[in-house]
């Protein structure tokens, strides 16, 4: 099934901040030591992309779930809540 | 932040501000921080709370205009294959009238906020846009406050309650509560769908204020231990569905994906025609139980609501726990200020009021019911397909004699499942949950 996560997140309201909440400890881990890669698969947001030669931590859609946070097998992502009043805004919730 | 308070609550949820309530009433100095612009903005759930329980805290909620959505007079359980699905329900006049409000769906940026302002009348402090980084503590190692993001941000308290949350990276960083482990979570997506009132009241067969919800199991996990739901609102429904982070992890299934497949399944696909997405949203779901419940108070500061895992996920019960615990942590630390004691032994009472409700009571009678779900995987593969496959032979009618039926039915249950391995998941089922 082909569904862009990014057509979700177009609905949502993100107050965005220009520091990241999210970030890798050791991008090297990624490509040296971790097979699997969860955090491509677990993330709601589809934060983490495969580049080249790196895995890019896109915050900016950040649902502030915590999977990848847990779910990274080698605890290589620093993970905190963005700044007060900053990260995604439910309309609804 | 120069002032002192009683007590610091971190987080404005359910069980935060149910605790704040309580607190303000009886005059108790009390401060909320929430890391969200308004309380709820932060916040998701499926959609169900429980009047009684806002009752004991709001016992005025109605006149006061709680933002209900739709009052609950009928749960649907489904049991889905890809193509087909068995839908158990229960309906009753008395969800109408005398036991209104049983249960009703809610939004929690609306509800969550409406929540805090009853909390706010009653003399709390809520702080907004404020995140808690780090619990202060004194040379002893009690907890004195919280450290926050902004710029005079330390707060003093003689006992802090923290609410945050199931997903706490101040657990993690403080290590009041361990760091929670994927197969003890549940990753859930949601999406909010627009939909005319009048056409939810048709499609639900319900009248005005009134709806249902369904609670999903079956293939739409994709053979995760999981579970869907779709519950209807004034003029939208949600639609979720989570499964164990272990399992998402494991399958490599994207969560978004799944939502997308399962709102194309012909029992959902006629209840959303033409509505109009309006939110996407995820979360966690503490589901393992009674276990992975830690040590819930200690030298100055106690553990309420998700944040202490307190989820029951048979009767997908969580909002009412944490109204409870949060109720019931308030109390003991009205108890805590008489007596002037703070410590881990002056707090100590909060674990017996817990043990005493329903909370933990209920969590240790389904304590074996999470890993009843991870060790029996058949029941959202294989099952589900017998079940269906049975059913949409029963249901043929053709000319072929009944008998033929009946045997056509069992070989295709028979194909999915051994018979012995049935029996044995319904004496597991029952053992997990008696």
């Amino acid at each position: 099934m082909s569904v862009k996560v990014e057509d979700k997140l177009f609905l949502d309201r993100f107050n965005v901040d220009e520091e990241s909440h999210l970030n890798l400890r050791d991008g090297k881990v990624c490509f040296d030591k971790c097979q699997d890669q969860p955090c491509l698969y677990v993330c709601p947001a589809n934060v983490y992309k495969l580049e080249k030669d790196r895995i890019s931590v896109n915050y900016e859609g950040c649902l502030e779930c915590g999977s990848c946070r847990v779910g990274c097998p080698h605890f290589n992502i620093e993970w905190r809540f963005p700044k007060g009043g900053y990260g995604v805004r439910h309309k609804f919730g | 932040m120069d002032e002192t308070f009683d007590a610091a609550i971190v987080g404005a949820g359910p069980a935060g501000i149910s605790a704040a309530c309580v607190l303000a009433d009886r005059g108790v100095k009390v401060v909320v921080l929430e890391r969200g612009e308004y309380p709820g903005s932060k916040n998701m759930f499926g959609g169900v709370l429980y009047g009684s329980h806002l009752r004991q805290i709001i016992p005025d909620y109605i006149e006061k205009n709680c933002p209900i959505e739709r009052n609950i007079v009928e749960s649907r359980l489904w049991y889905l294959s890809e193509d087909g699905g068995l839908s158990f329900g229960y309906r009753d006049r008395a969800f109408f009238d005398e036991r209104r409000n049983n249960a009703f769906t809610v939004g929690r940026a609306k509800f969550d906020r409406w929540f805090a302002e009853q909390a706010r009348a009653k003399g709390a402090v809520i702080v907004c846009a404020t995140v808690v980084t780090d619990l202060l503590k004194d040379d002893a190692g009690r907890v004195t406050g919280v450290k926050t993001d902004r710029a005079d941000g330390d707060l003093r308290a003689k006992v802090v309650l923290l609410a945050d949350g199931v997903n706490s990276p101040l657990a993690a960083k403080t290590g009041f509560r361990p760091e929670v482990r994927p197969e003890n979570v549940a990753l859930a997506v949601k999406e909010l769908i627009a939909i005319p009132e009048e056409t939810i009241d048709e499609r639900f067969g319900v009248s005005p204020g009134n709806g249902v919800t369904c609670e999903i199991l079956g293939n739409v996990t994709l053979g995760m231990n999981g579970v869907a739901f779709l519950y209807t609102n004034g003029s939208s429904v949600s639609i979720g569905i989570g499964a164990n982070l272990a399992d998402f992890a494991m399958q490599k299934a994207r969560p978004y994906e799944m939502l997308e497949s399962l709102k194309t399944h012909p029992m959902i696909a006629p209840l959303i025609k033409d509505g109009k997405p309006k939110e996407y949203l995820a979360h966690w779901l503490p589901e393992g139980g009674y276990d992975t419940v830690p040590k819930l108070y200690g030298e100055g500061f106690l553990i309420a609501g998700d944040s202490s895992m307190m989820f029951n996920a048979l009767h997908r019960e969580g909002s009412n726990l944490a109204m409870t615990s949060g109720r019931l942590a308030a109390e003991t630390i009205l108890e805590a200020i008489d007596k002037n004691d703070f410590s881990s032994s002056g707090l100590q009472g909060y674990a017996k009021r817990l043990h005493d409700s329903y909370v933990l009571k209920d969590l240790e009678k389904y304590r074996k019911f999470p890993s009843f779900l991870e060790t029996h995987k058949e029941l959202f593969t294989s099952v589900p397909r017998a079940a269906c496959a049975a059913a949409r032979e029963m249901l043929t009618v053709d000319g072929v004699p009944k008998k033929i039926r009946q045997t056509e039915a069992w070989k295709a249950i028979r194909g999915q499942v051994p018979p012995l391995r049935l029996l044995r998941l319904i004496w597991d089922a029952w053992r997990s949950v008696r």
